[in-house]
């Protein structure tokens, strides 16, 4: 340090630390940009999609989506008491379904929900068919008494204005109605609520402009040439019950102020006769069962632990968390099973990949190069026919039982149970994964100079004991490698299981597999996949703590 | 009513699109299938005939149908999707039906009436078992068994599946419960239009299962429809399910020791979906398609080459024989009067509810 | 030449030859023989069969004909690590997975040698090669030097009878080279053990051994002492293959005793001392050190015989002047002279008459 007081300087005065902080920065910046497209593809192609499925499997939006007015009704109601929710919470859940069954949502919440209590697929998808019919009694009367709701004009011209003066504000009917469709709608151009008709039948037009939106966005139509829905009529029947709707109806001067007069004195008496909760009960009285609304209540959150809670053989019930049924219990018993057996796998190959290597490693390159293709092989050869042509070798009218009947090995009648069994599983995979196993451990015994070993034999040892105290140990990277490799590859594997693996020799990937193409449950896929990642990244962690990743070679 | 007005008029854009020169219709087609010999069935009896009749129009298969629900929605989350006419089984089309991934149809708008001027939708009757779905064939799950195994008294009943004693050794049976467990509850003394009320219940569930417990060490369980043929020409299994096409060509085409078990065969529903989104020139193409393939000739052609029945009523008396065997198909329709005295229905909408759950149950059954 | 017969042998190879291929001989009717306490080099270019001759002694190739002998036992059929024969490699072999002083347990280890004894023996043999304070090392925080050293003890530490090295310092640097080429002999020497020691650096093997045998071809071309081996090549190739030579060719004239005359290709006329020209008429390579050339006519016996030469180059080295000629045609003649107060400094282009003494120009095989 030339100068004790003050940081050294560069040659144009500036502080020495900048300067070499801007040279390193550009150099930086520059393998930044080569190394640009690569890390750009990987956080595309990998990390995004990696992202999105650990998202998934908490995301659970869709119910507090689809029935918004129906999750917050609901908020009040308690599952412990057993009895159905109140009106408030049918009346919500008509409006909600109704739109939902317009914008074709309620049928795929049905399906989600289908997951956790049986019969909600079906109850949805009847319901939602089932709408229209309710309250007909009161449109009836509506149509009966008003004529001028049969013009579709009118109702546009009672909810709608294009006179800013009478412009309302139909910010929560808008956002309700993007809720429910699950996509952004708005009204058109020009077009606003109309406060005069709003103040009169508030609840009509909320419907009326959520309609209005749907058609104008959705189904690219004119709102004044369709007719509004049903749900549109029975909310304004409904709003001739309020207290001051006659007096509003008496101040309102906005078009169809005549026509409309008889309208609360035509529905009085049907609308009396409705009851939400009837009518739903009427349809399905499932629709009493507290099991339902403690479902939609338990998922009414838009991030669940349920899938989670699946994924470890427990349930999200309304009561709570709880294990689920002996009947049930499959996802640990999987785990634990695509475990042990990837170590099965894993050991296996070591076993019968470490002399292959190790032959590969010391025989004149060109023998070893005919190994090695050998040792390829497979994977020139389609996963599918691969393992295909184990079923044809394993079976028990297959070729290894034929032989070892032959042979009078095996009685004819006591033919081995070779494949769609774990022992099939673990045999083809080893198969399959053998290379990975080989191509470390054979670059890294590549690596091993041939004089270790003679080394170790001046010195006084063994054959065995110059293997196994120097060149086993030195080959330890490889194996590590190796293992590594396969047992990661192993618990991923399905097709194979899938093939060979019957009953007792499927991975946990093979539900996954079936949830991802099946069953449609991603959420519950991605929680099995995150969890499987998970045990994998310990495992990892576990195996750089105890053997260390340094001592991991994929070359000598 | 309303509803039917919103779907009448997007009917009539769609007929407005057929009436409309062939210049807005989309000219290129991916139509998704099984491939195999069905596909080939398909391509034989209306998809070549189609582009024939239509210049410039060019069509790709992509054999996806067996992931076609994931892959379409996979598509209309990304926003995407490059499929025009999907082929599914019927609970598939449910499903994409549900969830508003596929086109509600409009059957006696949209497709061709039988040539007697029966609508669509009756002659079709009651296999619509979806809005979105355009049914083409009747398949069935059946069983399948090995002459020479069998001893001198064949099976004529489902339940010699369960029989070890009279046919001992080892059986297949698709590894998932839909069929299973009906023929479980039948062969346990239910009625056949009991099965779905008794496995409603926990107790019948467990029936179900206990019946299957009696040869649970003696099923092979497959997850492939080809996996079954194998494993009767192998003779792996003395008899087994599957798809009563796969079993024709086992029998008749590869001429194996193998014979038909008509009795208590499961009628399932295959056809067409059109994927919702398509831009209008692609939906125009697509429905124009659908509606030349599902006509009553097209339908009863395809039975040439595939003993599969059309799903058409006015189909069945045009159904002729196999385009290179030579031999009458109307007896290897699972259709037939003779093959059809014990059939059973599948109740889509009962599976649709409990499929999930008795899945669960199911998986956590074989994995005991 | 050491035949078996010599009472006093304690490595012996009588008639011993090896082929990998069958067809060719890679050592071909090898015959050694050395004595208890001697450092023997093997040199030679590579592919001469000097390695493979270590390896059939360490065990690690067989013979495919002849008996090798250690201290009288035919050892043919003893596998490598009963022969208790130390041995150091060209690139250490020290073990990577193991520390120094593992390395050094190695040897006692398995020959099941107690703890103490051990670590009394793998201190000494540390400090031996003053590498004391690194048993806890691993080899590779070790220097290349230092890692030799280790290899060195671990090869002494079980106190073996005889120590082969197989190109010990052949991945060292010139300087460390030297020193550890010293310390090898030096320990060698205190310890009393036989060293068979291969290189293919002539300056190791002059330097080191007792004696030195030069392999050419799978034979040993001389086998001596290397004074006698630089002074006294026995043939045209040894003269080549140790030092700087200066090569002449021609056919002998006559022979008288100790002395003959060799008409160059030239036409000149030289004396030369006959080595392995036996007839009048022969055809032989003449090889003169160029030490031994002499310009200076003074110094030369009168009746020598002397060639004209040009000076085509000199070059000033220091301690000697390296001086080109062109002499009877050859242009790579080289005369080295000692840089001293009255050396004359040749000019190129100047025209000069070279002699020797007839004793230091050897005639050998063409």
């Amino acid at each position: 340090m030339t100068d004790a007081t003050g940081p050294i300087k560069a040659a144009d005065g500036r502080p020495l630390k900048a300067s070499l902080n801007r040279a390193l920065r550009r150099e930086k910046m520059r393998a930044l940009m080569l190394i640009a497209p690569l890390l750009i593809f990987v956080l595309v192609t990998f990390i995004a999609p990696i992202g999105d499925m650990l998202f998934r499997s908490v995301q659970d939006d869709i119910t507090s989506r689809t029935l918004p007015q129906t999750v917050v009704a609901l908020d009040g109601w308690d599952y412990d008491s057993g009895s159905p929710p109140d009106e408030a919470v049918y009346e919500a859940l008509y409006y909600d379904m109704f739109f939902a069954a317009e914008a074709k949502k309620h049928t795929a919440l049905g399906s989600r929900l289908n997951y956790e209590t049986t019969g909600i697929s079906s109850l949805f998808r009847q319901t939602g068919r089932a709408l229209d019919d309710m309250g007909e009694d009161v449109i009836e009367a509506m149509e009966d008494n008003v004529e001028a709701l049969d013009d579709s004009a009118f109702w546009a011209a009672l909810f709608l204005t294009e006179d800013p003066v009478d412009a309302g504000n139909a910010n929560a009917a808008l956002s309700w109605a993007t809720s429910v469709a699950d996509e952004p709608v708005r009204l058109p151009e020009g077009l606003q609520m109309s406060v005069a008709g709003a103040t009169v039948f508030p609840k009509a037009a909320a419907q009326y402009v959520a309609f209005a939106a749907f058609t104008h966005t959705v189904d690219e139509d004119v709102p004044a040439e369709e007719d509004p829905w049903e749900s549109v009529w029975i909310a304004m029947a409904q709003d001739t019950s309020d207290a001051g709707f006659a007096d509003r109806l008496a101040n309102y001067t906005g078009p169809g102020a005549a026509e409309l007069a008889p309208l609360q004195e035509a529905v009085a008496a049907p609308l009396a006769e409705l009851s939400f909760q009837a009518a739903f009960l009427d349809q399905d009285e499932d629709w009493a069962d507290a099991e339902i609304w403690g479902t939609i209540q338990a998922f009414s959150s838009p991030y669940t632990a349920g899938y989670f809670l699946t994924a470890v053989d427990r349930e999200l019930t309304p009561a709570g968390a709880q294990v689920v049924e002996d009947d049930v219990k499959i996802y640990l018993k999987l785990f634990w099973r695509t475990l042990w057996m990837s170590l099965a796998i894993t050991f296996s190959c070591i076993l019968l990949g470490y002399p292959v290597a190790w032959l590969m490693a010391n025989l004149p390159d060109r023998s070893a190069n005919l190994i090695m293709i050998l040792v390829l092989l497979p994977f020139w050869t389609s996963l599918l026919v691969r393992t295909s042509a184990w079923k044809v070798l394993l079976q028990q009218q297959g070729v290894i039982n034929d032989l070892l009947v032959w042979i009078g090995l095996v009685a004819d009648d006591g033919r081995l149970a070779l494949i769609n069994n774990a022992t099939g599983t673990v045999i083809a995979m080893t198969h399959i994964l053998l290379p990975f196993m080989i191509l470390p451990l054979y670059s890294v015994m590549k690596g091993i100079p041939p004089s270790y070993l003679r080394a170790a034999k001046s010195l006084g040892a063994t054959n065995w004991t110059a293997f196994w105290r120097v060149y086993f140990p030195q080959s330890v990277p490889g194996i590590g490698a190796g293992s590594i490799l396969v047992f990661i590859l192993s618990i991923g594997y399905y097709i194979t299981p899938e093939i060979v693996g019957g009953t007792k020799g499927v991975f946990i990937s093979n539900r996954i597999a079936y949830h991802i193409s099946s069953s449609l449950n991603w959420g519950l896929a991605a929680a099995l996949g995150t969890i499987l990642l998970v045990v994998v990244l310990a495992l990892y962690w576990a195996y750089d703590r105890i053997v260390g990743i340094d001592n991991v070679k994929l070359g000598g | 009513m309303r509803k039917s007005l919103v779907m009448g008029t997007s009917a009539l854009v769609a007929v407005a699109g057929m009436a409309a020169a062939d210049g807005h219709m989309a000219s290129d087609m991916t139509l998704v299938s099984w491939g195999g010999a069905y596909q080939a069935s398909q391509q034989n009896a209306y998809v070549a005939p189609y582009l024939e009749m239509n210049d410039g129009v060019s069509a790709v298969w992509d054999e996806s149908s067996a992931e076609a629900v994931a892959k379409l929605r996979a598509m209309a989350e990304a926003g995407n999707v490059t499929w025009d006419v999907v082929d599914v089984v019927a609970a598939d089309a449910i499903r994409l039906c549900d969830e508003g991934l596929a086109l509600e149809i409009d059957h006696d708008e949209m497709l061709a009436a039988a040539p007697d001027g029966t609508s669509a939708s009756d002659d079709f009757g009651d296999l619509i078992v979806s809005d979105c779905f355009i049914p083409q064939i009747v398949y069935s799950t059946t069983f399948g068994y090995r002459t020479d195994l069998v001893g001198d008294t064949p099976p004529t009943d489902v339940c010699a599946v369960f029989d070890l004693e009279t046919y001992p050794g080892m059986r297949s049976l698709e590894r998932r419960p839909i069929n299973n467990m009906e023929w479980a509850l039948m062969c346990d003394g239910v009625a056949a239009d009991d099965v779905y009320d008794v496995l409603e219940t926990e107790e019948g569930q467990a029936q179900a299962f206990a019946k299957l417990d009696t040869i649970r060490d003696n099923v092979i369980w497959w997850s492939a429809g080809a996996d079954t043929p194998q494993l009767l020409a192998d003779g792996e299994v003395v008899m087994g399910s599957t798809y009563n096409g796969r079993l024709f060509s086992l029998i008749e085409e590869q001429d194996q020791p193998v014979a038909m078990l008509w009795d208590a065969q499961v009628f399932d529903l295959d056809g067409w979906i059109i994927p919702a989104g398509l831009s209008p020139e692609r939906e125009a193409r697509a429905l124009d398609f659908v509606r030349f393939a599902t006509d009553t000739q097209r339908l009863a052609d395809q039975a040439k080459y595939i003993s599969y029945g059309p799903a058409r009523m006015s189909s069945a008396p045009l159904v002729g024989q196999h385009e290179t065997l030579g031999i009458d198909m109307a007896q290897h329709m699972p259709t037939d009067p003779n093959n059809a005295q014990n059939t059973f229905l599948y109740n889509y909408e009962w599976w649709a509810d409990y499929r999930d759950d008795l899945d669960a149950k199911f998986q956590a059954w074989l994995a005991q | 030449m050491a035949t078996s017969a010599d009472a006093a042998a304690f490595v012996e190879f009588e008639r011993v030859q090896k082929s990998y291929d069958g067809e060719t001989l890679v050592v071909k009717d090898l015959n050694l023989s050395m004595p208890k306490g001697e450092f023997l080099t093997m040199l030679g270019p590579s592919g001469s069969g000097k390695t493979t001759c270590l390896m059939m002694l360490a065990g690690f190739e067989t013979a495919t004909h002849g008996d090798i002998r250690l201290d009288g036992q035919p050892i043919n059929n003893i596998p490598p690590h009963k022969r208790g024969i130390g041995m150091v490699f060209q690139n250490y072999a020290l073990f990577p997975h193991m520390t120094v002083a593992e390395n050094l347990s190695f040897p006692l280890e398995v020959r099941k040698m107690g703890k103490s004894e051990r670590e009394e023996k793998i201190t000494r043999a540390l400090d031996m090669v003053q590498m004391g304070a690194f048993g806890g090392r691993r080899p590779s925080q070790l220097s290349g030097g230092q890692q030799q050293r280790i290899a060195l003890a671990r090869a002494l530490v079980f106190e073996p009878e005889l120590v082969l090295m197989d190109e010990p310092l052949g991945a060292l640097d010139k300087q460390l080279r030297e020193t550890l080429q010293f310390e090898i002999t030096r320990l060698a020497h205190d310890l009393g053990i036989t060293v068979v020691y291969v290189t293919h650096d002539q300056t190791e093997a002059l330097t080191m051994s007792d004696r030195v045998a030069v392999f050419e071809a799978g034979r040993i071309q001389q086998l001596a002492p290397p004074d006698e081996l630089y002074e006294k090549p026995e043939n045209s190739f040894v003269a080549q293959f140790i030092g700087e030579n200066n090569t002449l060719e021609g056919v002998v004239q006559d022979i008288r005793g100790d002395v003959c005359t060799v008409k160059l290709d030239s036409g000149d006329i030289i004396d030369a001392k006959p080595v392995n020209v036996h007839t009048v008429g022969e055809r032989t390579k003449v090889s003169i050190r160029p030490e031994r050339v002499e310009y200076n006519r003074e110094r030369l016996s009168a009746d020598a015989h002397t060639l004209k030469a040009e000076v085509l180059e000199f070059i000033y080295m220091g301690d000697i002047f390296r001086t080109r000629l062109r002499v009877a045609g050859n242009d790579d003649f080289v005369v080295k002279t000692r840089n001293a107060p009255d050396q004359r400094r040749l000019q190129p282009g100047e025209q000069i008459e070279i002699g020797w003494l007839a004793e230091d120009c050897r005639a050998l095989d063409a």
